[in-house]
């Protein structure tokens, strides 16, 4: 199946490695320089991994791995990451 | 981490079988698995390429592609999520027979696909008669969720390797990893050996 | 919003079924007990996992239906004929029954039961789920935002929460609910078969704070190509994409 979901359908495997929730990130792809939202972003789950997309340009933003006892994140494609931090 | 079982949760049909390398499971039906949209490759344009590690290339179009002996070939796929399937019949054109007449010292090979793809292997397992560009299945024309119009087979490597859509191999001194090689997933992918992730 | 600032990853818990309803030949609600359940916003999901004997192990995600508040969270699962994990929530799970799952999920395709900005929910099939919550986080909360909902299903017998959405929308004037049948829709039905179009978007926007100038939030979930197709058909109106969240639920969260 190569029917895409939303960034917000993986917030769950990304709540796993983060305190925050990055899915409300916003990004800039590197590829286009299109500014946008985590949770907004094209998301292929039916692959040995996560592929994150460009809405704009098909560029690939992140990639996820999971194995049983580790994680790896790849942001390559990401320009920028802004998240929201609770000030105390 | 294993979870609870789920009382009464049994999933999708899997079978054991002899056949299988440690930790795969038999499915019947042919799983799709994409990490992009699917490329619609125009066979009038399309070309496959190899390169040699002194900038040497060669390149088919598609009727000379069709044109290359082929074989017909019965294997075993085994994909790294786990799903395995027995006795796939293929229709295609031995990597050797494209490899012949190449002068090279390379000991490395880095495939690429339309839509951006990449997986590496050590040369030596695309000889022998060991690897394929397939462009029939189950003796019709290899479908594009399938990796139509070729995709390279390497049936003894986990079906990563076996990268749909395939427009070329770099043949390289030294080695580059791919698409999955590069996170996480191990840079050979021999399933009996059941690797499946990177050691660190 | 009820978000607890929990400073540290989701983690799976255990949660224990305690009812089950019936909604609709292929849609269940299970009500799922979650002890220490940190509250959720209207239109957060969860991810369940199911493991089977062998360890053979697999998850999907599911929108939470109900309203937040409280330590009870319900889903609603439309069954899949060939589905691996649908079939099993809907007809198998039963009360007393233990399985995993994580959440609240997604702090994006949510709605803040502070604002008084009109809502525009188009719902395809089981999409309907998470929009369900925001209707229903609104009367829990006495909220009087204008509400519309656009909702596409198949036919009657496959309307999820009908009777009740029907009754909100009797009880105040400012919720309304607009139906688009794809298959077979009631005698009583002047409008023809089909799927939500840019003149059925027309018609049931009108009346009401909904339409582009008014720049209503709008929320469309369902299955991917649904999704698709409804965010083009708001952005053609003239909506501006900033005011449109989606949540595709994959090729078949259920059919239209
Ligand atoms: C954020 C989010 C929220 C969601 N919320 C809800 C909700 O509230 N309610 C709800 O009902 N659903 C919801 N969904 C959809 C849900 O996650 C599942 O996708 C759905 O229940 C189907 O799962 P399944 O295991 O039954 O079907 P699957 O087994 O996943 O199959 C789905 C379809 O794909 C086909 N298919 C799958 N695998 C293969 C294969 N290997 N070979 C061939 N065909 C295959 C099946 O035949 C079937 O038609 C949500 C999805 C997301 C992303
Ligand atoms: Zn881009």
């Amino acid at each position: 199946m190569s029917v895409p979901l939303d960034g917000n359908a993986i917030a769950g495997a990304l709540g796993e490695l983060f305190a925050v929730d990055v899915s409300v990130a916003r990004l800039e792809c590197g590829g286009c320089g299109m500014e946008g939202v985590v949770a907004e972003v094209v998301v292929y789950i039916d692959a040995p991994g996560v592929v994150a997309r460009c809405r704009a340009c098909d560029n690939v933003l992140f990639r996820l791995v999971r194995a049983p006892d580790r994680a790896w994140l790849d942001l390559r494609g990401v320009a920028y990451l802004r998240l929201r931090t609770t000030s105390t | 981490m294993a979870g609870i079982v789920s009382p009464g949760f049994f999933g999708r049909r899997r079978d054991a079988s002899p056949r299988l390398p440690p930790g795969q499971y038999l499915v019947r039906d042919f799983p799709v698995l994409s990490a992009g949209p699917t490329p619609r490759v125009n066979l009038d344009t399309w070309e496959f390429r190899i390169a040699t590690e002194t900038g040497e290339k060669r390149t088919w179009d598609w009727p000379a592609f069709q044109a290359l002996p082929a074989d017909d070939v019965t294997v075993d796929l085994h994909c790294v999520t786990k799903w395995s399937k027995l006795a796939t019949s293929w229709r295609g054109v031995s990597v050797d027979t494209l490899l012949d007449g190449i002068e090279t010292d390379a000991e490395y090979a880095l495939v690429h696909a339309f839509g951006g793809y990449t997986t590496n292997l050590p040369l030596a397992d695309l000889r022998g008669g060991k690897a394929w560009v397939a462009y029939g299945y189950d003796g019709a024309d290899l479908t594009p969720e399938h990796g139509g119009p070729a995709r390279l087979l390497v049936p003894h490597l986990y079906l990563w390797k076996s990268a749909k859509w395939v427009r070329g191999i770099d043949l390289r001194r030294t080695d580059e990893r791919g698409f999955w090689e590069q996170l996480g997933y191990h840079n050979y992918g021999d399933p009996w050996l059941e690797q499946r992730y990177s050691a660190d | 919003m009820a978000r607890a600032a929990v400073l540290r990853g989701l983690s799976w818990r255990v949660a224990t079924v305690v009812g089950v309803r019936d909604e609709t030949a292929a849609g269940r609600t299970i009500v799922f007990e979650l002890p220490g359940w940190p509250g959720h916003a209207a239109g957060q999901h969860v991810d369940v996992r199911l493991t089977a004997p062998d360890g053979y192990s697999t998850q999907r995600s599911y929108s939470i239906a109900s309203a937040p508040g409280g330590d009870l969270v319900e889903l609603t699962v439309e069954r899949l004929p060939d589905g691996e994990v649908s079939p099993y929530l809907t007809q198998v799970l039963s009360v007393g029954d233990q399985i995993e799952l994580r959440g609240p999920i997604g702090g994006w395709f949510v709605w803040d039961d502070a604002s008084p900005d009109p809502v525009l929910l188009i719902a395809g099939g089981s999409g309907v789920v998470p929009l369900a919550a925001m209707v229903r986080a609104r009367f829990a909360v006495g909220s009087s935002a204008p509400f519309r909902l656009l909702y596409s299903v198949r036919d009657p017998a496959s309307l999820l929460f009908g009777a009740e959405l029907d009754h909100y929308q009797r009880t105040d004037l400012s919720f309304g609910v607009h139906l688009a049948f794809t298959r077979t829709a009631p005698a009583d039905v002047p409008r023809p078969v089909g799927r939500i179009d840019a003149a059925f978007l027309t018609d049931a926007t009108a009346g009401g704070p909904f339409s582009a100038p008014d720049a209503p939030a709008v929320f469309a979930c369902g299955p991917t190509g649904f999704v698709e197709a409804v965010a083009n058909l708001v952005v053609a109106a003239g909506h501006e994409a900033r005011r449109i969240k989606t949540e595709r639920f994959g090729p078949s969260g259920s059919q239209r």
